[in-house]
Order: C-alpha cells, then structure tokens, then sequence
C-alpha cells in the first residue's frame, strides 16, 4: 500500500502561509528594531545616559528636515536648520509648528533617520513624536526633541540628516 | 496499436461514458479533460481581452502627446493588462495543460479531488468578471499599477480596489485548490511503476509549481487582506502615521511576487522538456538535473524578492546578498538551457510548429534571462528601474517565454486532445508572424528604457518617438497574430487531418504510447503498463 499524501494536510500549508504573510509586519519590525534598518530612532530614558561617555574629539552634523504629509493643514520647521554635535552628549532641538486650521487637528510625527546605519545610534530621551499633537485653532506650539547620539557610531559618519514628517489623525 | 487500444475502449464500453449532453455538461463536469478545456478557453479570452488592453496603450503610445485617451484611464489600461495578463491568461493556461496532461502523463483516471477541480475553475469566470466589471465603476479601475504598491492602492486608490481586493482573493482560492489537488494527483495516483524520477519533466514541473503556489498565495492573500483592512477597519500596517510603513508593503508583495514568475515559468521549462526530445528524436540530455535544477530554482526564488526594490534604499550589504542571490538563480535555468541544447546535439531534428516555438522559446527566453541578469546587478538597476528596460526585460521572458511555450504545448498536444492535426502551413505562418512582430514589438523597448524612458506612463520625451513608434507597429501585428491564432484553434477543433495515436515519430510518454487520439473521456480506467 503506497503512502497516501492527504490533501487536508496540504491544506495546512496554505492557512500556515496566511498566517506568515501576517506575521512578516513584527518580523518587519523587529528586523528593523535589531539592524537599525529604515531609518527607525530609539528611545532611552535620560538616566540610561553615561555623562562619562562623551567624544569631544569628534564632530558630527546634524541636519533637521521637517514637512508635513498631505490632509495635515499645519505649517511644521526646526527653530535652527543644522548642529554640531559631540556624540554621547544630549542636545535639544526645538521644533515650531503652526496650525493654518480654523478647527481642532491631530497628527503623528513620524521620524527618519539617514544614512540608515546611524539610526541605531540615534536615540531620543524627550520628543514631541512620543505622542500625538493636537493643536487649536491657528494655534503655534514650540516642540523640543532632546537626542544623543551614541558613541559607538561609525567613524565614517560625519553627517546625519534627521527628518520628520507629520501625518493627519483626523480621518475622514 | 491503434485497434488494440480500440478494442480495450469497446471492452470496457459498460462502464465508460461519454460527457452529458448540453451545456450544463460544461457547469457541472468533474472531467479533467472538460476541465482542461474550460480553463484553456478562459486563459485565451483573457489573452484576447489584456491584448486588447495592450493595443490600446500601443495605439496612446504611438506618438508623444496624449492623443487617444486621458492620462488616467491610461493608468487603468496598464494595471489591468498586467493583472489580466498573469492571473487570467498565463496561470489559468499552465492548469488547463496540467488538467488535461497530468492523469494521462502518470496514467491516473483523473485529477484526485475532481469535485474540487469543478470549483477552482468555476471560481474564476466570476473573478474576473468582478475585476472587468471595476472599469465601469465611479472612479475607474485600479489605475495603480500590477504590483499595487501602498499608498496608491490604500489612500489614493478608487473605491473599485475593494472589487479587485475580493477578485484576487477569489483567484488565491482558486489557485491554492487547484494546486492541492495536482500535488495529490501526482503524489498518490501515479500507475504502479511510475516512479517520482519516471515522471515527465512536466509533471515534475508542475509539481514543484504546485507547492510554489501553495505557499506564496496566501502571502498575496494576506497583503490584500491588509489593504482591505487599512482602507476601511482603521489598521495602519502601510501607513506611516499610524506606526506602519509602505516599504514593508513591497516587501511581503515582492515574498509573493518573486515566487510567482517562476509559477509562471517552470512549467513551460516542463513543456519544453517534452517538446524538444521529441523532434530531435532523442531523449531529454541530463533528467535529473533538470528535476533538481527546477526544485533550486524554486527554493532560491524565496531569497531574492529584494531586487524588486533595489531603489528603496536599502543598505549596501542588503543589495549586495540580493544580486548575489538573484545571479545564482542563473546557474540551475542556465543548466536547463544548455540541457536543451544538448538534447538537440545530433539530433535527427525536424522543424513542425510546436518545435519552432520551443527554439523560439529558448532564444527568446535566453535573451530576457540576460537583460534579467542586468536588471539583478544591483549598482546598474539603479538607471534601469521603472523603465522600459524592465518592460521589454518582462515581456521578453512571460511573452515570448510563458506564453510561447502554452502555444507550444498547444500545438504539440492538440492532435492528442481533439484527434485532429493542425494546419502545418498555417501553424508555421502563425509562428513566423509572431516571432517577427514580437522582436519588433518589444526589442526596440531596451533602447528606449537604457535611454531613461520610464514605464506606465502615456506621453514621453520626443526623442523616443521613432522606436515607440516601431514598437507600436510590432504590438499591433502580434496582436493580429493571435487573433489568426485563434482562427486556426477552431479550425483545429471542428476538423482536418486524421492525427495517429502517436501523433508525432518521437513522441513518448503515456498519452501518447496508450492512448488512442483523442482519447476516450474516461482514460486509464486501469491503471497502464509502465516501463
């Protein structure tokens, strides 16, 4: 008697595979967590900070971009365009952004690093993309993002480019 | 032979019917042949309805400009020719020839789960009659591409998405039956002594393609299903404001979209490998390379989606193990082709219509390997990508690939199915015809693309005028070509010469060795002799 291949076991194949196509969106993320892949920041609580750890010797420029995405009426930019940072040191970056609504919005900043490499190094222990925004009526908020960047970034890394983007809450 | 096996049919006439009269025999038959038949008719309306699709993008490209229709439905014309084209005509055409070959190739009754065979067919008309229907609705059809990439196909798409979410579902379904049910046929109803390194290449093939289908599917099936829920339940897995990323869209589409163009391939690497042996009238040159260089070329499609996405930004290192990994790939198709062309060393070769597109199978096929090589070089894809070199690059490899080899298979195996011989002379200008328009067609499209015209869009810079207008020209005579192609389909069917039960002097393999032409709508009742 041959061995019969049941076709309900092969059934199994497919409803394991539907279940992987979903279980790629953590998988994603957590590639992205461990590699420091797409551009991804961390976030670490001020005291996890060793004061002891700073590089005077090397400088590296920060560049900040900041825009809005589409349905989001609010006008979004860094108080200064560029620093100069020591890594292992903590800078605060301020941010203004200004409601063009006659009504109440929400948004999400959503950031990004680049070169991808450097996002891992990359950690903020205060930011306004912690949590959502919700601004007024025409009204101007001033936002700090406190960041350091970690000592062990490569040494090939001269620039970084730190981008924002917020994104509409209000749906519909 | 012929009244041995004649004799063995009126012996068994009691329990042997014929199909039941009328057309509900079409809507309620198990039969693997009627089956067989039914999706091939289904893949050669939807070759005629994308082609008609595509000659209306070669009539809008014909001279910069916008001339014949709006820039949107042009959108519409490309999203749907594409998903047509691969879902309707090159997929359902493969499981017509696995229907109809596969219980006579390993000398089954027919395909284990017939029921089940009845409803993967009859799923589809209903599949793409919703996703033809998308064209007519408020807002068009989807306008955003084949791979629909998020956010086109989540935020900026027309309601209409939701119509061809559901129709993609439906062809998972479809495709995932289908393909559980060859596995069984193959696996549990071969004829004693029909071993697994016995079988034919096409069974092999089709095999491996089976399980390809299994897996990958349902990962489209669940990217849809994501979609769906974005654009209406409030989930955000391709939404950046909400936590997700549109990047990992193209990611779990490509772990899908990778796989499928070799679903799309090995089984023509199946028919080829039946074609080729039989007019050089010696057997296949190195078979079990060709069964393991068809199972690595299935695992190492699982590793390479990457090189879809070269532009995404990944890094370096990611770049460098995709091209790697995407060049491997090259080794085991670059076995088969050199198989193929051993097979036909000193070979006593004649030149009938199925084997003049199998050698235009594997020239042609060769040529888009290469310009695939070229797109899989990481620092290169960078100039060629979203250009017409990947058009003509694609096209190369699923027109004058897939689709020549379904043609291919037609002409070889039709005399088998209807007991009829083709029309030689016809056959031959039906090649002729085609080789010559589709060269014209899509060559010129590798120029344009190097020079940096992109793809899916209907007006261009005036310098490419001059090749998209030859291109064009070559689009409208190989569409021509296969409406003669159809004429000589139904002339096929409704008459001509007496085809002998071994229909051509090489040929080997059960359907032709034990079966009389056409064969009896019940085959292999008892299980044949193999030896």
């Amino acid at each position: 008697m041959k061995q019969q291949t049941s076709p309900l076991k092969l059934a199994l194949i497919p409803v394991l595979m539907f279940g992987f196509g979903f279980a790629l969106v953590p998988l994603y993320d957590v590639f992205c967590d461990i590699t420091g892949l797409n551009g991804k920041t961390g976030r670490i609580e001020a005291s996890e900070i060793d004061a002891g750890l700073v590089d005077d010797s090397r400088i590296i420029t920060v560049r900040f971009l900041a825009q809005t995405n589409t349905g989001l009426p609010w006008s979004f930019e860094p108080l200064v365009e560029k620093m100069e940072v020591h890594p292992g040191q903590v800078y605060e970056a301020v941010y203004r952004v200004r409601s063009t609504s006659s009504q109440a919005t929400k948004g999400q900043a959503v950031p990004s690093v680049s070169p991808g490499l450097a996002a891992e190094h990359f950690n903020k222990t205060e930011c306004f993309c912690f949590v959502q925004q919700e601004l007024g009526p025409l009204e101007v908020r001033d936002m700090p993002m406190r960041f350091v960047i970690g000592p062990n970034i490569s040494d090939k890394i001269d620039q970084v480019t730190l981008s924002y983007t917020f994104f509409s809450l209000d749906r519909g | 032979m012929s009244t041995e096996i004649a004799h063995e049919t009126a012996h068994d006439e009691h329990h042997d019917h014929g199909p039941a009269k009328g057309l509900m025999r079409w809507v309620t038959t198990t039969n693997h042949k009627d089956i067989g038949t039914l999706y091939l008719w289904l893949s050669f309306i939807m070759l005629l309805y994308g082609g008609s699709m595509a000659m209306i993008i070669r009539l809008e490209l014909f001279q910069p400009g916008l001339q014949w229709v709006e820039p949107h439905f042009f959108n519409q014309m490309t999203t749907m020719h594409g998903l047509v084209m691969v879902f309707g005509a090159i997929m359902p055409a493969f499981v017509g020839l696995a229907n109809w070959l596969i219980p006579m190739m390993i000398g089954a009754p027919d395909m284990a789960l017939p029921r089940m065979n009845n409803w993967s067919f009859w799923i589809l008309p209903f599949a793409f009659g919703m996703l033809a229907c998308t064209t007519f609705m408020e807002g068009g059809a989807p306008a955003f591409g084949w791979t629909f990439y998020a956010p086109l196909s989540t935020t900026f798409a027309p309601a209409s998405t939701d119509f061809f979410i559901f129709a993609v579902h439906l062809m998972g379904i479809s495709s995932v039956m289908g393909s559980i049910n060859i596995i069984a046929t193959i696996l549990n109803m071969r004829a004693p002594g029909m071993t697994l390194m016995k079988m034919p290449l096409f069974v092999w093939t089709w095999l491996i393609t089976a399980y390809l289908l299994i897996a990958v599917m349902p990962v489209l099936a669940g990217a849809v299903t994501m979609m769906l829920t974005d654009r209406h339940f409030g989930t955000s897995f391709f939404d950046a404001a909400g936590g997700g990323d549109p990047v990992m869209f193209q990611h779990i589409f490509w772990f899908f979209g990778h796989p499928e163009v070799y679903i799309m391939i090995l089984p023509a690497f199946g028919v080829i490998s039946a074609i080729i042996p039989t007019f050089a009238r010696k057997p296949l040159f190195g078979y079990s390379s060709m069964v393991y260089a068809s199972a690595s070329i299935a695992i190492l499609s699982f590793m390479v989606w990457a090189h879809h996405m070269f532009t995404t930004g990944m890094p370096v290192a990611g770049e460098l193990y995709f091209m790697y990994a995407t060049i491997l790939i090259s080794v085991p198709t670059g076995v088969k082709v050199f198989n193929w062309v051993t097979t036909m060393w000193k070979g006593s070769m004649t030149f009938e219509t199925p084997m003049l597109f199998a050698l235009g199978f594997i020239v042609m096929f060769t040529i888009g390997g290469f310009s695939g090589l070229m797109l899989g070089v990481a620092p290169v894809d960078t100039q060629y990508h979203d250009t017409y070199f990947v058009v003509a690059h694609f096209h190369y490899v699923l027109v004058t690939g897939a689709l020549y080899s379904i043609i291919a298979a037609f002409y070889y195996w039709v005399p088998k199915w209807t007991g009829h011989m083709y029309d030689e002379r016809l056959g031959k200008i039906h090649f002729w015809w085609s080789t010559i328009a589709v060269n014209v067609l899509f060559f010129p499209q590798h120029f344009v693309g190097l020079a940096g015209m992109p793809r899916r869009i209907p007006d261009y810079a005036l310098q490419f005028a001059e090749f998209n207008q030859i291109s064009s020209i070559g689009g409208f005579a190989f569409g021509l070509a296969q409406v003669f192609f159809l004429y000589i389909v139904i002339k096929t069917i409704r008459g001509g010469e007496k085809a002998t039960d071994r229909v051509w002097e090489g040929a080997t393999g059960l359907e032709f060795e034990q079966l009389p032409s056409p064969p009896p709508y019940h085959s292999f009742n008892e299980p044949p002799p193999v030896k």
